[in-house]
């Protein structure tokens, strides 16, 4: 499952960044801020189509030797990085959509709250399980 | 070309497919050239099997001599030597020779196709001219040679024969025939491709539908499929080819994914051998035979089988002109060779990957570079540039791993390191030798020496950040920047600064906080490397407040500025440091709140200072400079409380957090909106014409952020540059322990000068360091001011009362002044409002903070114009209150005298009453002068007093008997008692008033009404004019008669007396006792004269009749304002009355009852007419019209048509008087004029008569409902 799950807000300041810990929390930190110009490129690339019905998710933004990083936007631009291993290699394209779909999901209901100020940093223990649910390998 | 050689290359990739031609080889010869151009000339559709869609494919073929050993054995899967076609010459036309030779060798060469079970064959017959000529006379005339070859051999195959006529002459039957047979060449040729191929395929897939049987070799699959790639290649199918192959390779990498799995295949053993070769991929070849045959063999490992199939992927790609897609492919492969070598785990030497991915990195780099031009290769670096960094990264990891980037250079371990993987290496290829920027050669020479490894290093790097610069990837160009910082650090600090400054101002302005700590951290190293001593202070101090640090690291930073702060007492060598990184300002209270005093006051300011370091730290001393500013406004204390609302007494600090993470997120939301409520009041009656918000801030709100700069200073390293203002005036506190967390100082502020005091800036010392906050934002103000005296007078309790003792407040703020003993304050006395003496007349004097200061009794001294009040000793800036009783004495009875009208508006020596709007009680406004000590101004200051009464008058009449009511309303809020209520007339001596009222004393309540009756009795004549005053005396309930005060009411009265009776009578119809309803009744009326002429009376009236008996016309109107009546007939007329007693006048009037029942009568008005000659007659006599007016302002007798007709006639009598006595008829109309109350008494007033219904059977209706 993924290693490190990461909100970014609008203006690209993290709203919620979890790695797993036993790992280099730092790294996966440089790493999501990376990926920042991927999904950058890729917002771009759609905004110039025609295209009404936007994909929110991007797929993935790139691979390096031992990660590979997802990316998925939100139409407020919020976006959602998931960076899996690369030695898992039973994750398919559709559970990668399925968890960002997820993701989605419970990050509305964060917005939802009306004690929630948008644009704070995510508390919600709510979302934290349902990250922690996605990191923790099933079984 | 003729002489094929035995073998054929295959990796030269110029194979074509092979067709064999028997027979006639120098005929052959002879047609080749042709033969072989002519065939790829035209295309031809391939219609494929499987429903794969059909192709144009141009077809070329390589013609060999038929040999027995070309045609392919029984279980010979090779394609590529596969004879597609078999072709046999003959020019034969003479039957004979047919017949003795070119049958047999046609035939032998027919069965020996036919054992290798080969049906793709055709016999092409060449017929020229010549050798008809030649064999003219064997010429079979019926049948040719053609016929007879497809009699013998094609059976049922015509097509399998084929005539060439005249190949070599240039004629369009030539034409025509080769056309022909190129057509039947393409499409045999096609025909075998579908036929052979497709069995292949099937062969092929049933090899791999066997895959999960023990025997089955991975290697040996590969080869047969690659065979097909091979033939596709061949017929430039290159999309097929690369089908084969990335068939192969998910092949391949399922298996390896289902080895990690734990489901072993036993092929894949030997992938699982140690790597012992890293020379990496090699795409210069089309086809690296050596690799091939090492998987032919089935002794390839991992690495060599991916590379093998890259390297075929790519020569397809590129063939495709798809050059970005091996790039992408490369990466992709290179990242999966890693983990599938970790997933099988093969053993690798350390470092040995690196070179690996690192020569495959630039090898494909420069392959592409080789196809490519450089326009096109710089449009597409995002392609690229992930093979770039990728290469970076690698030989940086390898430089570390032997030891090329420490500062002492590569131990001996590490150098034998270095040769172990460079033996790995191999020898280079042959194909680069002759290169000199192989990255076989780069990678020996970066591994040869730290130079070379830092040359190299640097290239790629910049390279790489360049690449992903262009194409705006900046943050991916910062970490590698930051990654080549880390190389700098080793030699050159300073370079490795600049390009960590540059990714912190990133990090932080996107607000990631723990890359900007960590980045924090290497530039602290960096500065502390440099010596640069301020900077590095600066961010150890952003450090050690820094909450991602553990305590331990955040102890350390702060110890080194502590260390530093103790070091030396060089007092050139200071360090000014942001104190935004040290601490935060949070709070800032006033204490008094008002944050405004008088000069020389006490004025504590305490300071709420956050401290973020994590010891606690002493401070030497901490200082708040301040701007002073002389007050703009004056010195008036007035003003002060305009400016206290907008200078509250604390003021609270909204920070951003310095460390990086919720600072941005501060900044990306903008500062917090400073809002105001605003109501808009109409300035008349202060009601609400409009509220709402506004934003003060709107400039810093809506200013444009930008990312660039980011509006925190903290962020910024090095720190801004503060200018340290030496204000004259500061906040000072020496010595203090700043513990982390909140920490409260008090300050003690000056306050010697009025004025505005502005805090700016913030400094504290630390031994050498001082922390500078260069502005307070929001801007934080004190306030210092000299008051002037003044003096206040109010009520102690609203509303004062006229007419009885009040008290009032005298309120008097010494101000600057300070009261010495012997002050006095004069009065002067006023006759309308004296003020009383007391026994004593005790003083509070309080201070600024309304604490009792002392109480002194004052002594009042009268004299007949002034009250002197001497005042105690009072310091200033004191409040000196105390209480006087004064009595606003009533003015009498209805205010304006005759003389005030006429002197229209000038100063008034009586006090003026109105009324007021919020009170139903009449207002008198009294002034008091005062003079005062400290000014040779008198004060002059008003008073609002309130009568608490309302007086109304009325006369009554009965007959000829007059009585006069009087009717006093208390309009206050208290309840009073009244004695003595007495009337009395002024002119008349013989005038009797007797009082009809019985009690002497009355409680009158608040809001209630005391009506007092007197009866008038006169002598002789009845007095025209009454002269009254009422005059009682009033006091709060339950008081000592002594503190009864008088009330007094003056009115007047004019022609009181009864001049006319009317009298009125309803007779029923004839022979009824009672009036019925519908009947037409009798109302007859009686007017009497009751008195002889008045002098008045004789003057407005007599001239009309002067010669006849005195007589007056009055007219009357019988009205029924309630609809009980219908008057029938004339309803008015005219009565000439005679100015006699006793004379009467009657008149009859019908009227009919409309309903039954007591009916009062219908009402009779009597009015004076005045013919319009008599108009003129009317004396101008201004002492009557005060008269009429004055008495309409008494109790509203007359209406406004009264008033303004008596103004008309006013203006009418100025101009008369002015001419001769002539009357101006034009002017004037017949006019009715009422009578004055009580000069016409009406005896049948309120009477009743009794009205029977109009018949006894009427119906009644009745709705029920």
């Amino acid at each position: 499952m993924a290693v490190c799950i990461a909100v970014i807000a609008k203006e690209n300041y993290p709203l919620y960044i979890r790695s797993l810990p036993t790992q280099n929390e730092l790294k996966f930190h440089y790493t999501v801020h990376t990926s920042l110009d991927v999904v950058e490129e890729k917002i771009s690339a759609v905004g110039k189509s025609v295209g009404d019905q936007r994909e929110l998710y991007l797929g993935l933004l790139y691979p390096t030797e031992d990660y590979k990083v997802y990316g998925y936007v939100t139409n407020s631009k919020v976006k959602f990085v998931i960076v899996v291993d690369s030695s898992n290699t039973s994750l398919r394209d559709n559970e990668i959509r399925s968890m960002f779909r997820k993701l989605h999901n419970s990050f509305t209901d964060v917005m939802c709250n009306p004690f929630h100020n948008p644009g704070d940093t995510i508390q919600s223990k709510t979302f934290d399980g349902i990250v922690s649910g996605m990191m923790v390998p099933p079984g | 070309m003729e002489c094929q050689e035995e073998k054929p290359i295959i990796y030269t990739m110029e194979n074509k497919p092979i067709v064999t031609c028997a027979g006639d080889q120098g005929l052959f010869t002879s047609l080749y050239t042709s033969l072989a151009q002519q065939l790829p000339r035209e295309p031809m559709e391939w219609r494929r099997t499987y429903g794969r869609a059909p192709k144009m494919i141009h077809l070329e073929a390589n013609f060999v001599q038929f040999k027995e050993e070309l045609l392919p054995k029984e279980g010979n899967k090779a394609l590529l030597t596969f004879p597609f076609l078999h072709i046999y010459w003959t020019d034969c036309c003479d039957t004979e020779a047919y017949k003795s030779t070119v049958k047999e060798d046609m035939t032998r060469w027919h069965n020996s196709l036919r054992a290798h079970s080969s049906a793709d064959w055709v016999i092409i017959v060449v017929e020229t001219n010549d050798t008809k000529k030649k064999n003219k006379t064997n010429i079979l005339p019926r049948s040719s040679i053609v016929d007879k070859i497809r009699s013998d051999f094609c059976n049922k195959q015509n097509d399998r024969c084929v005539v060439l006529s005249d190949p070599l002459k240039d004629s369009s039957r030539s034409q025509e025939s080769w056309n022909a047979l190129l057509l039947k060449l393409r499409t045999l040729l096609l025909m075998s491709f579908t036929k052979n191929l497709g069995r292949f395929e099937d062969d092929m897939r049933t090899l791999r539908e066997k895959r999960t049987q023990p025997g089955w070799s991975f290697c040996e699959y590969f080869m047969v499929q690659e065979e097909l790639a091979f033939v596709f290649e061949m017929l430039q199918q290159f999309e097929d080819a690369l089908v084969q192959y990335d068939e192969l390779d998910a092949l391949f990498t399922q298996y390896v994914l289902n080895f990690g799995a734990g489901d072993t295949a036993n092929w894949l053993g030997s992938f699982c051998a140690p790597v012992r070769s890293w020379s990496g991929l090699l795409l210069r070849r089309p086809i690296d035979m050596e690799k091939r045959d090492g998987i032919q063999r089935g002794e390839a490992s991992l690495l060599d089988l991916r590379s093998y199939l890259f390297s075929r992927q790519c020569t397809l790609l590129i063939f495709l002109l798809r050059p970005w897609e091996v790039t992408q492919r490369a990466l992709e492969l290179l990242h999966n060779c890693v983990q599938e070598l970790r997933l099988l785990e093969v053993s690798v030497l350390e470092g040995a990957l690196d070179c690996w991915v690192f020569l495959s990195c630039l090898e494909v780099l420069h392959r592409i570079e080789g196809c490519c031009d450089p326009a096109q290769l710089a449009a597409n670096c995002s392609h690229t540039v992930g093979l770039w960094a990728y290469a970076t990264d690698k030989l940086k990891s390898l430089g570390e791993l032997c030891g090329l980037v420490s500062e002492k250079g590569p131990t001996s371990e590490d150098l034998n390191r270095t040769v172990d993987l460079l033996a790995g290496l191999g020898d280079e290829r042959p194909e680069t030798v002759s290169s000199l920027q192989s990255p076989y050669k780069k990678l020996k020479e970066a591994l040869s020496s730290v130079e070379a490894f830092e040359r190299h290093y640097l290239e790629l790097s910049h390279a790489a950040m360049e690449m992903y610069r262009a194409i705006g990837r900046l943050r991916s160009a910062r970490l590698v920047g930051k990654s080549l910082a880390e190389f700098y650090m080793k030699g050159d600090p300073e370079r490795a600064e600049a390009f960590l400054q540059e990714a912190v101002k990133s990090y932080t302005s996107e607000g990631w906080s723990l890359p900007v700590t960590h980045t924090r951290k290497q530039i602290a190293e960096c500065q502390k490397l440099l010596g640069r001593t301020e900077d590095y202070l600066q961010t150890s101090a952003l450090l050690a407040g820094d909450g991602n640090l553990t305590t331990e690291e955040r102890k350390h930073f702060c110890q080194e500025i502590l260390t530093f702060a103790a070091k030396s007492n060089d007092q050139s060598h200071k360090v000014t440091l942001s104190m935004a990184v040290f601490s935060q300002l949070t709070r800032l209270q006033f204490r008094p709140a008002t944050a405004s005093v008088h000069s020389g006051a006490v004025l504590e300011a305490e300071l709420t200072l956050r401290c973020l370091m994590p010891v606690s730290v002493r401070i030497q001393q901490l200082a708040v400079s301040i701007h002073f500013d002389l007050e703009r406004a004056g010195t008036n204390g007035r003003s002060k409380g305009a400016s206290r609302a907008t200078n509250p007494g604390t003021v609270e600090f909204s920070q951003a957090d310095p460390s990086a993470g919720p600072a941005s997120s501060v900044a990306a939301a903008g500062p917090p909106l400073e809002l105001d409520e605003i109501q808009d009041r109409s300035p008349s009656d202060n009601s609400l014409n409009s509220t709402g918000v506004v934003c003060k801030n709107t400039h810093l709100v809506m200013r444009r952020h930008d990312t660039g700069s980011p509006p925190d200073t903290a962020n910024c390293v090095s720190p801004p540059a503060l200018t340290v203002k030496d204000g004259a005036q500061m906040l000072k506190v020496q010595d203090v322990t700043l513990e982390p967390g909140n920490n409260s100082i008090t300050f003690t502020a000056p306050s010697g000068q009025p004025g505005t005091y502005t805090l700016r800036q913030l400094y504290a010392t630390v031994g050498q360091v001082q922390f500078v906050l260069p502005h307070i934002y929001p801007s934080v103000q004190y306030e210092v001011y000299s008051q002037e005296p003044q003096l206040t007078v109010e009520p102690l309790s609203e509303p004062l009362l006229a007419g009885l003792p009040q008290t009032v407040k005298f309120t008097l703020l010494t101000g600057h002044y300070a009261v010495k003993k012997g002050d006095a304050l004069q009065l002067s006395n006023t006759d309308t409002m004296p003020i009383l003496p007391s026994a004593s007349c005790p003083a509070r004097i309080t201070s600024p903070a309304a604490e009792l200061v002392g109480e002194s009794a004052l002594s009042i001294q009268s004299s007949e114009k002034v009250t002197s009040i001497s005042l105690p000793a009072t310091p200033p800036y004191h409040t000196l209150e105390f209480h006087l009783e004064v009595l606003c004495i009533i003015p009498h009875g209805p205010d304006r005298p005759a003389n005030e009208r006429l002197t229209n508006g000038e100063v008034r020596h009586r006090p003026r009453s109105y009324s007021h709007p919020d009170t139903p009680m009449t207002a008198i406004d009294q002034r008091m002068s005062i003079d005062c000590p400290w000014s040779i101004y008198s004060t002059l200051l008003a008073l609002t007093f309130y009568i608490p009464f309302k007086t109304k008058h009325s006369v009554l009449s009965a007959g000829n008997r007059k009585y006069i009511q009087v009717c006093l309303q208390n309009v206050s809020d208290v309840n009073f008692t009244l004695a003595e209520m007495q009337l009395t007339e002024k002119q008349h001596e013989l005038l009797e008033l007797q009082s009809l009222n019985t009690k002497t004393q009355q409680l009158l309540c608040s809001k209630h009404s005391l009506f007092c009756l007197w009866e008038v009795r006169w002598k002789d004549d009845p007095p025209s004019c009454l002269q009254c005053v009422f005059s009682a005396n009033f006091s709060p309930p339950k008081q000592d008669v002594s503190t009864f005060k008088p009330f007094h009411y003056q009115f007047q009265l004019e022609r009181v007396s009864t001049l006319y009776s009317v009298r009125a009578e309803i007779l029923p119809p004839a022979g009824e006792q009672h009036c019925r309803c519908g009947l037409l009744s009798g109302l007859e009326v009686c007017i009497t004269r009751l008195t002889e002429a008045t002098e008045g009376e004789a003057a407005e009236d007599s001239k009309t009749d002067a010669d006849g008996p005195k007589s007056t016309k009055l007219m009357y109107e019988v009205a029924d304002s309630s609809s009980n009546w219908a008057v029938c007939g004339r309803s008015s007329g005219m009565v000439s009355m005679p100015m006699a007693a006793d004379a009467a006048h009657k008149v009859r009037i019908e009227v009919m009852p409309l309903f039954a029942g007591h009916l009062p009568f219908p009402k009779i008005k009597v009015l004076k007419y005045l013919p319009h000659t008599a108009a003129v007659a009317i004396q101008p006599d201004p002492d009557s019209c005060v008269e009429n007016d004055s008495l309409s302002l008494l109790d509203k007798a007359l209406d406004d048509q009264g008033d303004t007709a008596s103004i008309r006639s006013r203006g009418s009598v100025h101009s008369v008087g002015s001419g001769d006595q002539q009357p101006q008829r034009g002017v004037a109309m017949p006019r009715l004029e009422p009578f004055d109350a009580g000069q016409v008494f009406n005896h049948s007033h309120t009477q009743q008569v009794l009205v029977l219904p109009a018949t006894d059977d009427h119906i009644m209706e009745v709705n029920a409902t």
